[in-house]
C-alpha cells in the first residue's frame, strides 16, 4: 500500500498499514523496541509522524488496528463511536486536529462534547505528534469530574489515593500508614490497599477495617482493596462493604483474558456496586488501573505499539464511567519504559489521552530500582502532571512502598505540589480536614496533632 | 538595621509525635516535615537506600571470589554468560538474558562430551537484578542445599555461574547438562529496604521453553527476610515432593509445614 508514506529530501518511506504507521511514529521507548515495532532510525520516526499528520481522521473509522472480528475491545470502540459528536472534526487530518486542540476554539466545553466522537486510536495518533507542553496544555483544558462520597476532578482540586500497603497486611501496620497519611491530608481520592495476598478472607478483613475507619471518623472518602474483580463481586454478594470495585484493564481482548476478565464481567461488577448505592454525592464506582506495556507483556498486543494499546484500555474504561483511572506508569520496568525521560513522556501521554476521552485520570508517578530514574524524575513528572490538571496521585509514607517494592509519590509530595500551585483536596474532604484540625483554613497543615488522634497514641505505650 | 534574630533550631522541623507507630511497620511514617517537605536526615536516608538498590542492580557480579569460595567448599564450577552483552542490554532485552551465549553453550557441550554420564542436580547461580544478593548469600545457600542433596546420594553437576542471566537461562543450562533437577539462585529485583534479596527457582526436568507455571519459587532470602536454613528446608521439601510426583510448578503446591503463624496487631484506630 502506498497510502501511508512520506518523503524528505531524497528519501522515501512507506508504512504497510495503520498500526505500523502508528508504531513507527511513536516517540522512542524500550517496549516498542522489544516488540520489534519501533522506527529503525530517528528520521524514519519523524517521517512516520509526517505521514500520520497528513492522515484524515476518518481513516480511523474505516481501518481497525486489531480486527473487530477477533477483539471485543475493537468492537466496543466501533459500536460506541458517536458520529454526531465526531462531525465537527470529521474533515480534519491528524495534524489539523493537533492545531485545533491547541487553538482557543478547543474549550473545556467543546472538548467535552467532542469526546464521544473520538476513538482511542485517533487520540493516540495525535498524541504522537505532540510535545510535552502540548500534552499539558490540552489536558489542562479538560475537566472530568466524578463523585462518590466526595467530588473529584474540579478546578483547583488535586486528590490523592492513600496507599497504606503492608507486607503481611498487619492491621496495625496498615492503620499506622493510614494515620500518617490522614495527618498529611491524604486520602480523598480513595483509601486503597494492595493486599499482600488474594486470599478471600484476608481481603474481606481489610475491606471491613477500611469501612469501619471511614465510618468511625466520618471521613468523606471511599475505600478499595485492589484484588481481582471476581473476589469483589463475591464480596458484594456476601454483603461485605464495598465502595469501589478495582480492576486492572488492558487495551486488547487477549490481554484482558490474561487478567482473567472481559467486558461482561466488568459490566456485572459495575452494576453490582452501583446497586449498593453507597455513594453520598455520586455513584461512580469503578477504579481502573492501566499501564503501557501490559498488552506486550501478556504477548497480546497484535503488533500494535504499547501507547496505542494503552489508549484502547481507556476506551474500555470510559464505557463504565469510573470514579478513578490510574495509569501506573513506571511500575512495569525498564524493558517497557527505560528511563526517566521515557516514563515522564508516557505519563503525560496517558494523562492527555485519558482526559480527552473523558476519563478522571490519575497517575501512579513511580519507578522501580532497575529503571534509569530517580526522585528528580518523579518531581518533574509530578509538577508537570499537576500543571496539566491531573485528578489524583498516589500517597505513601516517604514514597517507599514496602510491599510492592517500588517508589511512588509521598504524602509530602502531594503537599508540595498543592502548595506550589495553590491546589486543594476534594471540597468535602477539605472541610473534614479543617473540622478535625488536621489543616488550617488556609489549607496549610496544622502545627499540632489533633487531640482525637494523639489520644490514640497514649494507649500504645 | 535591627540585629537579625537567631533562628530557633527546634522550630525549623515540625516533628511528628506518632513515631511510636513504627513498631508496627517498616513504612517511612512519622518523618516530620520542613515546611511541607521531607527533613534533610530522612531525605538522605532515602537517597542512601536508593543508592544501595541501584548499586545492587548495576555493580557487576565479582565472579572470581565466588568461584574460589565454591572450590574451597569442594564444588567444581563453570563460568557462563547470557546473550545480553551488558547491563543496559540486559535490562531492555529480557529475551537475551534467558539464553546462553554461543561460547557458553559450547562450554557446556564440551563438558558433556568429556562427562557423558548425566548428573541428577544442576545448581545455577545467576546475577539477575541484584549482584549484592548473589555476592553475599549465594555460596552459603548453594552449600546448604547441595550438602543435603549429596547426603541423599544424588549426583551434582558443576555449579554454573551466569552473568547477565535471568531465571529462564537455567532451563537451557539444565537441559544441556542433562540434569533431572534444576536449582537456580538469582538476585531479585531490589526494594528500597531489601537490596540483597536472593530468589530460588526450582524446576523438575528443565528444558528450554518452560514458563513460570513449571517453576517453584522461594523469595526474599536474606538476613532480614527468610533465613538460609528455612529456605533450605522448604527447597528440600519441594524437591522430595517433586521427585515423588514427577513435576514442579503450579501443580506442586507448597504445603511444607510453615513456621508459626505470624503475629499481627490490632488496628488501634478503632475502639
Amino acid at each position: 500500500m502506498t497510502r501511508y508514506s512520506a518523503t524528505a529530501g531524497q528519501q522515501h518511506w512507506q508504512f504497510d498499514d495503520l498500526k505500523t504507521l502508528l508504531a513507527k511514529a511513536t516517540p522512542l521507548r524500550s517496549g516498542d523496541c522489544l516488540a520489534g515495532l519501533a522506527a529503525e532510525s530517528t528520521r524514519e520516526r519523524v517521517a512516520a509522524q509526517i505521514a500520520l499528520a497528513d492522515l484524515p481522521l476518518k481513516v480511523f473509522l474505516n481501518e481497525q488496528v486489531i480486527p473487530a472480528e477477533i477483539d471485543e475491545v475493537s468492537r466496543l470502540i466501533v459500536e460506541s463511536h458517536d458520529a454526531l459528536a465526531f462531525l465537527p472534526i470529521a474533515h480534519l487530518t491528524v495534524g489539523d486536529f493537533r492545531n485545533w486542540l491547541l487553538s482557543d476554539q478547543a474549550t473545556s466545553d467543546s472538548l467535552k462534547q467532542l469526546s464521544p466522537g473520538l476513538t482511542p486510536e485517533m487520540v493516540a495518533a495525535v498524541s504522537k505528534l505532540m510535545r510535552v507542553q502540548d500534552l499539558i496544555l490540552v489536558a489542562s483544558k479538560c475537566r472530568n469530574e466524578t463523585a462518590f462520597r466526595n467530588s473529584l476532578g474540579g478546578q483547583g482540586v488535586l486528590s490523592t489515593r492513600l496507599q497504606p500497603n503492608h507486607p503481611i497486611d498487619d492491621p496495625a501496620g496498615v492503620a499506622a500508614s493510614i494515620l500518617d497519611g490522614l495527618m498529611y491530608g491524604s486520602g480523598d481520592a480513595v483509601i486503597g490497599i494492595n493486599p499482600a495476598t488474594d486470599n478471600y478472607s484476608a481481603v474481606t478483613d481489610l475491606l471491613k477495617m477500611l469501612d469501619d475507619i471511614i465510618q468511625h471518623y466520618g471521613i468523606p472518602t471511599q475505600s478499595c482493596v485492589l484484588t481481582h474483580v471476581t473476589n469483589q463481586i463475591e464480596a458484594i454478594n456476601r454483603g461485605v462493604p464495598i465502595d469501589l470495585v478495582f480492576q486492572s484493564i488492558a487495551g486488547t481482548q487477549a490481554a484482558n483474558d490474561s487478567f482473567g476478565i472481559n467486558l461482561a464481567l466488568l459490566d456485572e461488577a459495575n452494576q453490582a456496586a452501583r446497586e449498593l448505592k453507597r455513594g453520598s454525592v455520586g455513584n461512580n464506582v469503578m477504579y481502573f488501573e492501566t499501564g503501557q506495556g501490559s498488552a506486550l507483556s501478556a504477548n497480546a498486543h497484535h503488533g500494535v505499539d504499547q501507547q496505542t494499546c494503552e489508549v484502547r484500555a481507556y476506551g474500555v474504561a470510559r464505557h463504565f464511567e469510573p470514579l478513578l483511572v490510574n495509569t501506573v506508569v513506571g511500575f512495569i520496568g525498564p524493558e517497557y519504559l527505560y528511563d526517566g525521560k521515557q516514563i515522564i513522556r508516557a505519563g503525560l501521554e496517558d494523562h492527555f489521552c485519558g482526559k480527552l476521552l473523558g476519563l478522571p485520570m490519575g497517575c501512579d508517578i513511580c519507578y522501580t530500582n532497575h529503571a534509569e530514574a530517580d526522585q528528580d524524575d518523579m518531581d518533574m513528572l509530578l509538577t508537570q502532571m499537576a500543571v496539566a490538571g491531573i485528578n489524583f496521585i498516589m500517597g505513601i509514607p516517604g514514597g517507599d512502598d514496602i510491599m510492592l517494592n517500588y517508589q511512588t509519590t509521598s504524602f509530602h509530595d502531594a503537599q508540595y505540589v498543592r502548595e506550589v500551585l495553590g491546589l486543594r483536596p476534594a471540597p468535602e474532604f477539605d472541610r473534614w480536614l479543617q473540622q478535625v484540625g488536621i489543616t488550617q483554613p488556609s489549607g496549610k497543615l496544622a502545627k499540632r496533632m489533633p487531640d482525637q488522634f494523639s489520644h490514640l497514641l497514649q494507649s500504645l505505650s | 538595621m535591627k540585629t537579625p534574630q537567631k533562628i530557633q533550631q527546634q522550630s525549623i522541623v515540625n516533628e511528628n509525635p506518632w513515631q511510636a507507630l513504627r513498631r508496627y511497620t517498616d513504612a517511612r511514617i512519622a518523618q516530620g516535615r520542613a515546611g511541607v517537605s521531607v527533613p534533610t536526615e530522612a531525605l538522605l536516608a532515602f537517597q542512601m537506600d536508593h543508592a544501595s538498590a541501584r548499586d545492587a542492580v548495576h555493580l557487576a557480579l565479582q565472579v572470581e571470589p565466588l568461584v574460589e569460595q565454591l572450590q574451597t567448599a569442594g564444588y567444581e564450577t563453570l563460568r557462563l554468560h547470557s546473550q545480553a552483552a551488558d547491563r543496559s542490554e540486559y535490562l531492555q532485552r529480557p529475551d537475551l538474558g534467558r539464553r546462553l551465549s554461543s561460547a557458553s553453550a559450547n562450554t557446556l557441550q564440551t563438558y558433556r562430551q568429556q562427562h557423558p554420564q548425566a548428573c541428577s542436580v544442576a545448581l545455577v547461580i545467576a546475577d539477575g537484578l541484584s549482584s549484592m544478593a548473589v555476592q553475599q548469600h549465594a555460596v552459603a545457600m548453594a552449600d546448604a542445599v547441595l550438602g543435603r542433596l549429596k547426603n541423599r546420594g544424588l549426583s551434582v553437576a558443576p555449579v554454573t555461574l551466569v552473568t547477565q542471566g535471568r531465571v529462564a537461562v537455567g532451563d537451557e543450562i539444565g537441559e544441556r547438562l542433562g540434569a533431572e533437577l534444576l536449582i537456580l539462585l538469582v538476585g531479585e529485583r531490589p526494594g528500597l529496604s531489601s537490596p540483597d534479596s536472593l530468589g530460588i527457582y526450582y524446576t523438575y526436568q528443565p528444558r528450554v521453553g518452560l514458563t513460570d507455571a513449571q517453576r517453584n519459587c522461594i523469595s526474599n532470602v536474606r538476613p532480614a527476610g527468610m533465613s538460609i536454613t528455612m529456605a533450605t528446608d522448604k527447597l528440600i521439601w519441594l524437591i522430595d515432593e517433586s521427585m515423588r510426583l514427577k513435576c514442579s510448578g503450579v501443580t506442586l503446591k507448597d504445603q511444607s509445614v510453615s513456621a508459626a503463624k505470624v503475629n499481627t496487631h490490632k488496628n488501634f484506630l478503632l475502639p
